[in-house]
């Protein structure tokens, strides 16, 4: 259904459905119990997070002020605005006009770009002043703390460098397809999703930087 | 009776009073269970016979419960598991409440040995020696992997952490030999992790320690046990002081009261320690053992957060040591000796 | 599995256009389908052949344990058999067994619908659990791993074998079980033909449907759990490691999180499938159909609460002890409901004593006293004792094979002619179901007095004393493995030349008897509309709607 220029509504209904209504309550079910489980991933490294920086509070504090919480801060506003253009993305695709979904989805493609851009800066400090996890830390904060607490930082701020790939990947392909007219006015679940996953990997952010940078 | 049922169940021989009461537990729960079922299955067989199918063309009634019949469902096993629960919950509390006048040896696991050592000396590999009807407290920690320190007869079992100290503790009250086990999967020779605890009459027991305290190798019964090893008998306190002055404690911890880079370490032991945090903790072997594998964790009031960790610097036996010589360092009663009535308030003491 | 029946099977009533030969009968059309039945038969086939790989580790564990030194191999292969047995048997076996296998053939039959939600995702579930299979059989290969299914640190961490295959094929096992989860959740909620209410549900719906709740909720943690592990040994970052001042129990609190609710992911949907047999075979309304429906629910959520009674030696404040203590109590209360409902429902039912109900009858049996043990293991003091020994092995296979596998035994049986439109031989089967009833009790009551005894689990050697009960459970295993060889094999006979067994056989009012053996791919020509529930017996319950009459019961071989 690739190029099909204007898709008729039925084009859409898969076989085992018997109305569109259904599949998209379906696929919009799923894609939230999806979104469940990579919540709990996340809470998994965050309970253990938790639970260090409860046995090495000290350590935990000194090694979190010496992150770059002015980068953590701008990677914050880069996410949220490409959010909202996510959400800007999807409002035309309720439209029926690809194109604008396309721009829109692109324009928050970059803003990934930037986010992973800074990511690297400050990853890349961390590794020349040798603020690295476990038996790699050669950092000067004294304590089993620091490297405990590099070990979860590379692990949490990692894992949602790669959600933020995957989420980029995902609004590159939907928004390409949304600009050559692959969905309706009548149907534009697929993008609805992608916007969904791109708020997920927002979100998510939105609970380490506090939890990393500012406590 | 008591008997009997042991047998029936086969259950090792009940080495201390608490074996005994929780044996009575068992018995408890097995016989409540096996009437539980009994009706459950009398019931079911009941129906096979007076319900079996009679001809093709069967239908049956609609049967539906009243609300009784669920509340009885939920009350039934409830009732019954609660008081188990209710009989279980403070035997196992009590498990981890040591008497305060209860002896102290420290056990270490290692991949496959265990290590015994009584405050004042000597150490032993393997064999645990106790005094029968006198309460013994077990202070377990782990060199590399995780063990479990098990001694059937006793129905006692204690987990052995690296880098961290467990306890338990028992008053045994036959004199016999019985089985160590480690019951935590340690590795390949986890199954040959033996070890023999072996409970003394009192006198016998004083006697034997105070020999190998004097420096005396003596096998104390008729028949050694084939690869059972007593060290050379040596005074935690001694070594702990030696290990004290090698690690560099003494450059920032004075014996005498004065204050240094770091607290000084007489009559540190058993005192509330006022935290830079305002909390106050009681230095008791917990305590001393974290100060020293994790200084960070709380420092103590008016003092710099300076003092490195020592953890894999110090091995739990050293850690051991230097414990056992702070507490020696009291203006009381200085020197060696026994260890004092420990101060261990995990949870509040009992009346 | 392609039987060709003839020209005289049809007229007994083999439909003849089914999803075994249509769209197409070649490999291939199987490899890349989107139908829920093939599917779960090729789930059914992959899990079975798990079971017998897991069974033969269990064989020479028991063979190893028949003399108190070395017999057969020697410690470290004994220690990496028991971890590879405990593996198998889980994450290959049970987990998917009875969920991904029957649950996959019959959901969206019992629910009136063409197909699960997302067909494409559920072939995607299939093929990542060979993945993970391949993975993890790779690790099994090149030398294995010995740390016990707990996988505790940090002995998994320092240890010098494969841990980390076994690790990722878990890992990539969880997202299979994962993927089944969501599609099943989602399938039960938009999928359900006209007239099929909640309160119509098929037990084995409302069963499968609590498993997926815990599926999708639990197993992303233990994903996550056995990362850590493998980074931990792959770069020794020190997040479980004593030495740079991890915590070795955090690991355990992880891993217990998973896997305690996962052992309800192994009992819901033997739960599942006995609700259904006791009712076929007692031809009976389930007594109490909303207690049982809502038990499974609330075994669902408070099992997730219960985690910490894994931990009661491991130095945890009695506090918290405690409270994990009490909640497993709790836990049990929705199991016994279960089990008092099922009694009751043979309260003047009409009960014939066939294959499937003669597996019923072991699974109370089993469940009862697995049970009944697990909630002694959660009083507390007596855990002391018995933690890690082989009172708790006897317990849980109590309930995974005693309680599971005699459910999944019974669901082959109930099933069969459904899914492959042909009858086994009900006199090989009640034989077969005697020996493995018995040759279970032979092999696992013993386990409970060496428990008793003292006997500490993952002994590759023991003292004398443990020797005799020790024979008894092995001469016990041979029997029951004699037992479940007979069943494969006349299985797979029936499979090709059993007796045509018609749509329904069982004279069943369970919604997916309304199609025709086996059945078509779209399931139903026409989309059925559901006018009762489907456990109801009795003169005044409207006959088997939209669809075929009773057929008479079936000849046999
Ligand atoms: C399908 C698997 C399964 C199931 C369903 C259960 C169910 C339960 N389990 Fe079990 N368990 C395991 C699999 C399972 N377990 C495994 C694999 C281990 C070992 C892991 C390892 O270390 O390798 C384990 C270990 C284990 C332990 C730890 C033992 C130890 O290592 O020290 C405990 C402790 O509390 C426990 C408790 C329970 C409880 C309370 C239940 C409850 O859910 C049981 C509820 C059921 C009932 C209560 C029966 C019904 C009751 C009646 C019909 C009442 C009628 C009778 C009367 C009224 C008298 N289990
Ligand atoms: C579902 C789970 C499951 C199942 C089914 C079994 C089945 C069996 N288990 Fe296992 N077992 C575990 C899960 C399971 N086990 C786990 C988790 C552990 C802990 C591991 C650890 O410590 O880490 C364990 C540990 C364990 C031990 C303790 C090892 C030790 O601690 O040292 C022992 C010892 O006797 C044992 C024995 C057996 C036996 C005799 C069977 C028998 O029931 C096996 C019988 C089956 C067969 C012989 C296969 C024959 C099958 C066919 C021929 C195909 C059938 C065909 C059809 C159905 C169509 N198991
Ligand atoms: C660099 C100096 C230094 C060295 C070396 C040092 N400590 Fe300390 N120690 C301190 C300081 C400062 C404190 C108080 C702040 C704190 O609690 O962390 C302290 C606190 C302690 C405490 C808690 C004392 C109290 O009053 O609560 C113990 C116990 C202790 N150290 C043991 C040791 C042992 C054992 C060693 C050697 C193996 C050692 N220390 C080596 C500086 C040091
Ligand atoms: Cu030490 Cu097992
Ligand atoms: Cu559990």
């Amino acid at each position: 259904m690739s190029d099909a220029t204007t898709p008729t509504a039925a084009s859409f209904l898969a076989h085992h459905f018997e109305s569109l209504e259904k599949q998209t309550h379906a696929a919009r079910l799923g894609m939230w119990l999806f979104l469940a489980t990579e919540v709990l991933l996340f809470t998994a490294l965050f309970a253990g997070y938790a639970v260090y920086r409860y046995l090495y509070a000290q350590d935990f504090a000194a090694a979190s002020r010496g992150l770059a919480t002015w980068i953590g801060l701008v990677n914050t506003i880069v996410l949220v605005s490409s959010s909202f253009t996510v959400a800007l993305g999807l409002h035309h695709a309720t439209r029926g006009d690809g194109k604008g979904t396309r721009t829109f989805f692109l324009l928050s493609f970059l803003m990934g770009l930037v986010f992973l851009g800074f990511k690297y800066v400050e990853y890349s400090h961390h590794f020349h002043a040798g603020e690295l996890p476990g038996r790699y830390y050669a950092g000067e904060l004294l304590g089993p703390g620091a490297p405990m607490f590099y070990a979860l930082y590379f692990l949490i701020t990692g894992l949602h460098g790669v959600h933020v790939v995957v989420g980029m990947t995902v609004l590159a392909v939907i928004g390409w397809r949304a600009g050559r007219g692959a969905y309706a006015r009548a149907y534009h679940v697929p993008v609805e999703l992608a916007g969904l996953y791109w708020h997920l990997v927002d979100l998510i952010w939105i609970f380490v930087f506090p939890l990393i940078y500012l406590i | 009776m008591n008997d009997l049922l042991r047998r029936i169940l086969f259950l090792p021989p009940q080495a201390s009073e608490y074996a005994r009461q929780v044996d009575a537990l068992h018995y408890f729960v097995i016989l409540t269970t096996m009437v539980g079922a009994a009706g459950v299955f009398a019931a079911a067989l009941y129906f096979f016979v007076r319900y079996r199918r009679r001809s093709d063309s069967d239908v049956t009634p609609h049967v539906a419960p009243r609300f009784v019949h669920e509340l009885l469902f939920v009350g039934g096993p409830l009732a019954l598991f609660v008081l188990w629960f209710a009989i279980g919950y403070p035997q196992y509390v009590r498990l981890s409440l040591p008497p305060k006048d209860a002896m102290d040896v420290y056990v270490q696991g290692k991949q496959w040995m265990w290590k015994f050592a009584y405050p004042g000396g000597p150490n032993a590999i393997d064999t645990l020696r106790v005094p029968a009807g006198r309460p013994v407290r077990l202070l377990i920690t782990s060199r590399d992997v995780i063990h479990s320190f098990f001694v059937p007869a006793l129905r006692v079992k204690q987990d052995a952490l690296p880098g961290r100290y467990t306890q338990t503790w028992f008053t045994a009250d036959r004199p016999g030999r019985y089985e160590i086990f480690c019951t935590e999967y340690c590795g390949l020779s986890h199954s040959s992790m033996l070890g023999q605890l072996v409970v003394m009459p009192p006198a016998e027991f004083d006697q034997w320690i105070a020999e190998q305290r004097r420096g005396l190798e003596v096998a104390q019964d008729s028949t050694p046990r084939p690869g059972e090893r007593v060290l050379p008998a040596s005074s935690l306190v001694d070594e702990g002081r030696r290990v004290a002055a090698e690690q560099g404690c003494l450059k920032c911890h004075s014996v005498d009261g004065t204050r240094h880079v770091g607290p000084t370490w007489s009559d540190l032991y058993g005192r509330d320690e006022r935290l830079a945090t305002g909390k106050t903790v009681q230095a008791d072997e917990a305590y001393l053992t974290k100060s020293m594998m994790d200084p960070a964790a709380d420092v103590v009031a008016g003092y710099q957060n300076v003092m490195p960790t020592y953890q894999g610097r110090l091995s739990p036996p050293e850690a051991a040591a230097i414990v056992e010589f702070i507490k020696s360092l009291r203006t009381s009663a200085l020197g060696a000796g026994p260890s004092e009535p420990p101060a261990y308030e995990s949870v509040p003491a009992r009346k | 599995m392609n039987p060709s029946p003839h020209a005289s099977e049809l007229a007994e009533g083999y439909a003849p256009r089914n999803y075994l030969n249509s769209p197409a009968t070649g490999l291939a059309s199987w490899l890349d389908t989107r139908d829920h039945k093939r599917i779960g038969v090729m789930f059914l086939v992959a899990t079975t052949i798990a079971l017998m790989l897991g069974g033969i580790f269990a064989l020479i564990i028991r063979v190893e344990l028949l003399t108190p030194g070395p017999t057969v191999v020697d410690a470290m292969t004994y220690n990496r058999l028991f971890t590879l047995h405990g593996v198998v048997m889980i994450f290959l076996f049970m987990i998917p067994a009875i969920p991904s296998g029957f649950g996959n053939f019959l959901l969206p039959l019992m629910l009136g619908a063409k197909d699960v939600a997302f067909p494409r995702l559920n072939l995607l579930s299939f093929y990542l659990y060979l993945a993970g299979a391949a993975v993890a059989l790779y690790g099994m290969v090149h030398g294995g791993a010995d740390t016990g299914w707990t996988f505790y640190t940090p002995y998994s961490t320092t240890t010098v074998t494969k841990v980390v295959p076994i690790l990722l094929g878990a890992f990539i096992l969880g997202f299979s079980s994962i993927l089944t989860g969501l599609n099943f959740i989602v399938t039960t909620h938009t999928m359900r033909a006209p007239g099929l209410t909640w309160g119509r549900l098929p037990l084995f719906v409302w069963s499968i449907y609590a498993t997926s709740v815990i599926q999708i909720l639990a197993t992303p943690v233990l994903g996550m759990t056995l990362l850590l592990v493998a980074v931990e040994r792959a770069f020794g970052w020190g997040i479980f490691d004593p030495a740079r001042g991890g915590d070795p129990v955090l690991f355990q609190h992880f891993f217990w999180f998973y896997s305690h609710p996962a052992v309800y992911i192994m009992v819901l949907p033997a739960m599942a499938v006995i609700s259904e047999v006791v009712c076929a075979f007692s031809r009976k309304n389930i007594f109490g159909y909303k207690a049982v429906a809502y038990s499974s629910l609330g075994i669902a959520f408070v099992g997730f609460f219960t985690w910490g009674h894994h931990l009661f030696t491991s130095g945890q404040s009695p506090l918290t002890g405690g409270v994990f203590g009490i909640l497993s109590m709790f836990v049990g209360i929705f199991t016994a409901i279960k089990v008092f409902n099922w009694t009751a429902t043979l309260y003047r039912g009409s009960i014939s004593f066939r294959t499937p109900f003669a597996y019923f009858v072991g699974f109370l049996f089993f469940l009862v006293f697995g049970g009944m043990t697990g909630i002694a293991l959660a009083t507390m003091s007596l855990d002391v004792h018995w933690h890690d020994t082989y009172f708790v092995v006897a317990h849980f296979h109590f309930i995974m094979v005693g309680a599971t596998m005699m459910a999944f035994l019974a669901a082959l049986h109930y099933w069969l002619p459904k899914i492959s439109g042909r009858m086994y031989p009900e006199g090989w089967g009640l034989v077969a179901a005697v020996m493995v009833v018995l040759g279970f009790n032979f092999t696992f009551i013993p386990q409970f007095l060496l428990g008793n005894e003292g006997m500490p689990r993952r002994y590759y050697a023991y003292p004398e004393r443990f020797w005799p009960l020790n024979v008894a459970s092995t001469a016990g295993a041979s029997v029951l493995a004699i037992g479940l060889f007979i069943v494969l094999v006349y299985v797979l006979v029936a499979l090709k030349w059993g007796p045509i067994a018609g749509p329904n056989p069982w004279r069943s009012r369970g919604f997916e008897w309304d199609t025709p053996s086996p059945p078509p791919p779209e399931n139903y020509e026409t989309t059925p509309v559901y006018t009762h529930g489907p456990h109801e017996y009795d003169e005044h319950a409207p006959g088997v709607p939209a669809g075929v009459p009773p057929s008479p019961e079936p000849r046999h071989v």
